[in-house]
Parts: C-alpha cells; sequence; structure tokens
C-alpha cells in the first residue's frame, strides 16, 4: 500500500486565521501524501494557502482541523509540546527558504554546524559534517565566508546544506529559486532531487518558478485553501 | 562555537561603545562607595586610633564628636579613682585653622596627657613626645616635615613625629599637642565672641582648665557595659563605650553621608540597569530574524536565553572590570581618601549581575515571543 512508505500523511487538513467576520480559510479540508524520494511542488496564486500549508507541515502553525502523519508520528494529537516540535524540527524536518535565512553572524561552515552542534555532536565532528556537505555541494571554497559575502546562489547552497545536515528526511522549500537566475535555479532543484533521491527524503517545494516545473514529480494545484479542480 | 560571541563581533561597536558607558557609571559608583568608607574609615579612624573602653563625657551628651562636651579639668582624678579602671586620661578637641607657610590650614588639634590614654597611634616617623610644651605630633597630610616649626597661637611647635591617616570626620588631618598647650592654644584661638562667652561662664568654669572627655581604659575583668552605668550615677557625667561611640558617630557624622551616596549610587545603578535593558533589547530586535530561524531549525529556548543573556552579563562585567580598573588609575587625583572593600566590591559585581538580568528580562521575553515562522516571510 503506498500509504505505507508516506514521509508525509495528511488528511483533512484545515487552517483558519481569526474569527466571525474577519475569519480566513487559508487551508480547508486538504489531503496530500508526500513519499521517501519524491519532490513534490506546490502551485498556486498568491494567497492560496502555500505557505500556510507548508508551516503546517513544518510544525511551525498548529492545524484547526485535520490530522498529520510526520514519518509515521502523529502530530497535534494534544501530547505535542512546543518544546517537542522543535525537537521533532531539528530532528526531522529541513527548511530552505527563499530568503535564505542564514545566521549573519556564523560564516557558512558554521551556518550548518549549528544543526550538529544543536543534535549533540562535539565541535569537530559537527565541523567535519558541515565541511562534507559544503564538498558536496561544491561549495568547500566559500567555507569561511560570512553570509554578507556570499551571492545569492551561494546562500542558498548553504542554506540547503544546512537543510541536509540533520539528516533530516523531510526538506521543505518556500519558493527557494525566486531569487535566482534560472542557470542557478536548475542547480538548487537539481540538488533538491539528488537529495530526495540519496537520502529517500520526501520534498515538497513551493513555487511560481515554471523554469523548474518539468522537475518535479507531482504538482500539486492549490486555490483559496483547497486541491484546483481545473488544474 | 559560542552564538553570543559572535554576535558581538558582528555588533563590536556598539556593544564596545555600551561597555563604556557602564564602566563609566559603574566607575563612578565604585567612586562613591570607595568615597563613602573613607569617610567611615576617617570618621571612626580617630576614634578607634584612641583605643579607651569606655569614653566619659558631659552628663546628657553624647559627645565630643557628635555633640560639644565640656567639663572641668579635674574629672579624670576622680574617674581614676574608680574601681575596675586601668587608666584613663583627658582629651580636648578643637578645631583650629593656622596660617603655615602662607596659606591656612584646618586642622584637628587634640590634647592629651602623655602617658594616658587619648595620644596618637604608632608613629609612622620621628618621636614621641618628650617635653610637656611646644612639641606636636601631626597627621602627615597636614603637610608638616619632622623637624619643621610650626606657630599656632601665641607660640611656636617643633613636629617631633609623623602618624597617618589621622584625620577629623570632616576630613581635617590631627596634631596632638600635650593637654596643657591645647588648652592654652584653645583659649588662644577662640574667637572673641566665644571667648566673652567664655567669660560670662567664668564663674561656672573659672579657668581654662576644661576638656572634652575622659577615656578609659578598664582592667580585663571589668565590663565597659557595668563602668558606664556607674559613671551614669554622677549626673553631671555621661558614659559610652567604645561601641557606643562608634555607633554615635555611625549615626550622627555618617548617617547623611550614607543616605547621599546611598541615593545617588542606587540611582546611577537604576541608570545602569535601564542603559544595559534597552541595548540588549534594541540588540535582541536587531537579531529577530536570526532568532526566528534558530527557533525554526529546532533550537530550544535555552539556547536564545543564552545568547541573549551572556551579552548582557558580559557588558556587565566588562563595565565593571573597566570602571574598577579606570578608578585605580584615577584615584590619586580624587580629593577625599579612597578606601577600597573587597565586600564591597564582591557585593556591587553580585548587583550588576541582577542589574544585568533585569536589564535582559525585556529583551528575553521579546525574544521568546518571536514567531519561528517570521523567518519564512520576506
Ligand atoms: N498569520 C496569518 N494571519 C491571518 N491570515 C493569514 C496569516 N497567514 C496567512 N494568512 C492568510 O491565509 C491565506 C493564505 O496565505 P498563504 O498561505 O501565505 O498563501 P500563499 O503562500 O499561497 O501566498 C491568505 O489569505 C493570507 O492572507
Ligand atoms: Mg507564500
Amino acid at each position: 500500500m503506498q500509504t505505507q512508505d508516506a514521509l508525509v500523511e495528511i488528511r483533512g487538513l484545515g487552517k483558519h486565521f481569526g474569527e466571525g467576520s474577519t475569519r480566513v480559510n487559508a487551508l480547508a479540508d486538504f489531503d496530500l501524501d508526500v513519499h521517501a524520494g519524491e519532490v513534490v511542488g506546490l502551485l498556486g496564486p498568491s494567497g492560496s494557502g502555500k505557505s500556510t500549508l507548508l508551516n503546517l507541515v513544518g510544525c511551525i502553525l498548529e492545524p484547526t482541523a485535520g490530522v498529520m502523519r510526520l514519518d509515521g508520528q502523529d502530530i497535534w494529537n494534544g501530547e505535542w509540546k512546543r518544546k517537542d516540535l522543535r525537537r521533532l524540527r531539528l530532528e526531522k524536518i529541513g527548511f530552505i527558504f527563499q530568503s535564505h535565512n542564514l545566521l549573519p553572524f556564523l560564516n557558512a561552515w558554521e551556518n550548518i554546524a549549528i544543526v550538529r552542534t544543536l543534535l549533540g555532536d562535539p565541535p569537530a565532528a559537527a565541523q567535519r559534517r558541515a565541511h562534507e556537505l559544503l564538498d558536496y555541494l561544491k561549495m568547500a571554497h566559500r567555507r569561511d565566508a560570512m553570509p554578507a559575502q556570499l551571492s545569492g546562489g551561494e546562500a542558498q547552497r548553504v542554506a540547503i546544506a544546512r537543510a541536509l545536515a540533520n539528516d533530516s528526511r523531510i526538506i521543505l522549500a518556500d519558493e527557494p529559486t525566486a531569487a535566482l537566475d534560472s542557470e542557478r535555479a536548475l542547480a538548487v532543484i537539481e540538488l533538491l532531487r539528488t537529495a530526495a533521491l540519496e537520502r529517500q527524503a520526501a520534498v515538497l517545494v513551493v513555487t511560481h518558478d515554471d523554469k523548474i516545473f518539468d522537475r518535479l514529480d507531482k504538482k500539486v494545484h492549490l486555490r483559496d485553501g483547497r486541491l484546483d479542480p481545473n488544474a | 562555537m559560542n552564538l553570543s560571541l559572535r554576535d558581538v563581533y558582528q555588533n563590536l561597536g556598539k556593544f564596545l561603545l555600551t561597555c563604556v558607558g557602564v564602566s563609566l557609571l559603574l566607575g563612578v559608583v565604585m567612586g562613591m562607595i570607595a568615597i563613602y568608607r573613607g569617610l567611615v574609615d576617617e570618621a571612626l579612624g580617630l576614634a578607634r586610633a584612641m583605643k579607651a573602653d569606655v569614653w566619659v563625657v558631659e552628663g546628657g551628651t553624647r559627645g565630643p564628636f557628635a555633640e560639644a562636651s565640656r567639663m572641668p579639668g579635674d574629672t579624670r582624678e576622680g574617674i581614676s579613682s574608680l574601681w575596675g579602671v586601668e587608666s584613663a586620661g583627658s582629651v580636648l578637641f578643637q578645631n583650629i585653622e593656622i596660617a603655615h607657610r602662607g596659606t591656612t590650614r584646618r586642622l584637628m588639634l587634640i590634647g592629651w596627657e602623655p602617658g594616658r590614654p587619648g595620644g596618637p597611634p604608632t608613629l609612622s616617623e620621628g618621636r614621641p613626645i618628650t617635653r610637656s610644651h611646644y612639641e606636636a605630633i601631626a597627621d602627615r597630610r597636614a603637610g608638616f616635615a619632622i623637624g619643621e616649626q610650626v606657630i599656632m597661637g601665641r607660640n611656636t611647635f617643633a613636629i617631633v613625629g609623623l602618624v597617618e591617616n589621622l584625620v577629623a570626620s570632616g576630613g581635617d588631618p590631627v596634631i596632638f599637642t600635650t593637654l596643657r598647650d591645647a588648652q592654652r592654644l584653645q583659649f588662644e584661638l577662640e574667637p572673641s565672641a566665644a571667648r566673652r562667652e567664655q567669660a560670662r561662664n567664668a564663674a561656672a568654669a573659672q579657668n581654662t582648665d576644661s576638656i572634652n572627655a575622659v577615656l578609659v581604659r578598664l582592667k580585663s575583668n571589668m565590663s565597659p557595659q557595668v563602668f558606664a552605668q556607674d559613671v551614669q550615677r554622677w549626673k553631671r557625667l555621661s558614659a559610652m563605650s567604645q561601641t557606643q561611640q562608634e555607633d554615635v558617630l555611625a549615626t550622627s557624622v555618617i548617617e547623611r553621608a550614607r543616605k547621599q551616596i546611598g541615593l545617588f549610587t542606587s540611582i546611577l545603578l537604576i541608570v545602569s540597569m535601564v542603559i544595559i535593558g534597552l541595548i540588549i533589547y534594541t540588540m535582541t530586535i536587531d537579531k529577530k530574524r536570526p532568532i526566528a530561524t534558530l527557533k525554526l531549525i529546532g533550537a530550544p529556548d535555552s539556547v536564545i536565553v543564552k545568547l541573549i543573556l551572556q551579552q548582557a552579563l558580559a557588558m556587565g562585567m566588562i563595565g565593571f572590570i573597566t570602571g574598577a580598573i579606570l578608578l585605580r588609575l584615577g584615584q590619586d587625583y580624587f580629593p577625599r581618601r579612597l578606601v577600597f572593600e573587597t565586600s564591597d566590591a564582591v557585593a556591587l559585581f553580585g548587583i550588576v549581575i541582577v542589574i544585568c538580568l533585569a536589564g535582559s528580562v525585556i529583551g528575553v521575553r521579546a525574544a521568546l515571543k518571536i514567531d519561528p515562522a517570521s523567518a519564512l516571510s520576506n
């Protein structure tokens, strides 16, 4: 059965903001499975609920309806505390953002190593792992650069390395290529595809970027917080 | 890798500037505490140096430092004969002003009976007074050298010895002469109005043979309290144990200084707290996005709180140490004597730590409220 190896499993998921007349249904009655090795694109117009969905999967937002399982674990069943969710993010989820969000006061390899440090690795091991990842992403020569000195493409690669640093099997990316030219955008999506295959990770990418559409394994179209029936 | 340290490197200018500000504030705080300790030390120093067990003073007064106390010169003989007395000596205190080498100096004149309680403590230079007239021992800060001739009243005194750090609570250096010399000087130097006043009381005083206090040393088996109570039965006399005398000094002479300095110290400490708090808060707000990112990638709150607290504590400690160094360097330019006590430094350090922690509260609260999702918004 396919759902057996779904790393992300969503049933009837809903999220609204506000109440009464100000209520916004950002996401409603949403179903989705993402399997190991898959790169799934979330597409749709602005305000359709893509980021909301990604934040729900990333355990940053709490849903107002439905169930969600990550790597077999039931989330939001009432037993999870904020602290546990942070730990879950640290261990299982890798985030990549449009604005790469590197810590400005750490250099490239330290931005990666901090994830390992938070996971409890001794400093030397964390540094070794960060260097390996930068080698893997062909960024070894920029190891010691501060984020402000990196180009957009370089910074995005460091961010990807950081998302991979916890050996997470769920990788969430919100418009990771929006700020990149097409060559670098393709390179980034290729990296994500490789990561999905080599690590058997589930990759969920929010994108407007038609340059990368044909590299996606599956496209999910949203409109007004629901699956777009016309897509 | 220490996140606080790395972040500080990024904001080094702002951080160091704040440290300098805090160090100046804390330097002033330490200076004021040291001045206060100096005051206490000077005020109590004189009373302590006299090494009395009991001070006998005029009835109904708390003299001779806190109130005027005047007694007939023969009081000491009566006291000496009391049971339990090892030795007793008359002393006279008088604020005087003398002209010396073209300048006017304010001194505290102390007359005592050589060989009896009340004289100068260990001399740092020179010799004790050996003649019954015209020899004096002065505090080094009076500016006299051994052998120097000093005109006081109608006579010239030779400085034969020097003592250290013996000043009146007003800061005036002390000069010792024999009781007889001091009594004559008192009469000669007193303003004419006061002399007329004394002349009117002449019926009571009869002559210039008056003293301010009798210092009593007791035999070891005599309790100062019991002895003081014995003396109190003479209506004309009061008695205070050394501890009581120090308490009186502490309350009457030092209390106001303590209040003023305490007030300024508290204000400066609060200002330091506000400054540290504001800077920590702005530094936290500047770090909103990195903090959201840290939360997003799963860093526990402790990592974020540590990031902020370490910076606040570093500011406080650097400010404290730099302040202490600045004060030590500037110590000699202070008009008053500074006394540094380890216990004060330890207490102030503790207060600074508390201030840093309290000052970071708003910063920490702001940091904990930051939504991890805000790292995602563009
Ligand atoms: N924190 C929030 N509070 C209120 N409304 C929100 C919040 N976040 C998103 N929304 C609303 O939810 C809807 C979906 O937003 P979002 O998921 O960001 O869309 P997308 O990422 O597809 O542009 C929008 O109408 C948006 O205004
Ligand atoms: Mg969005």
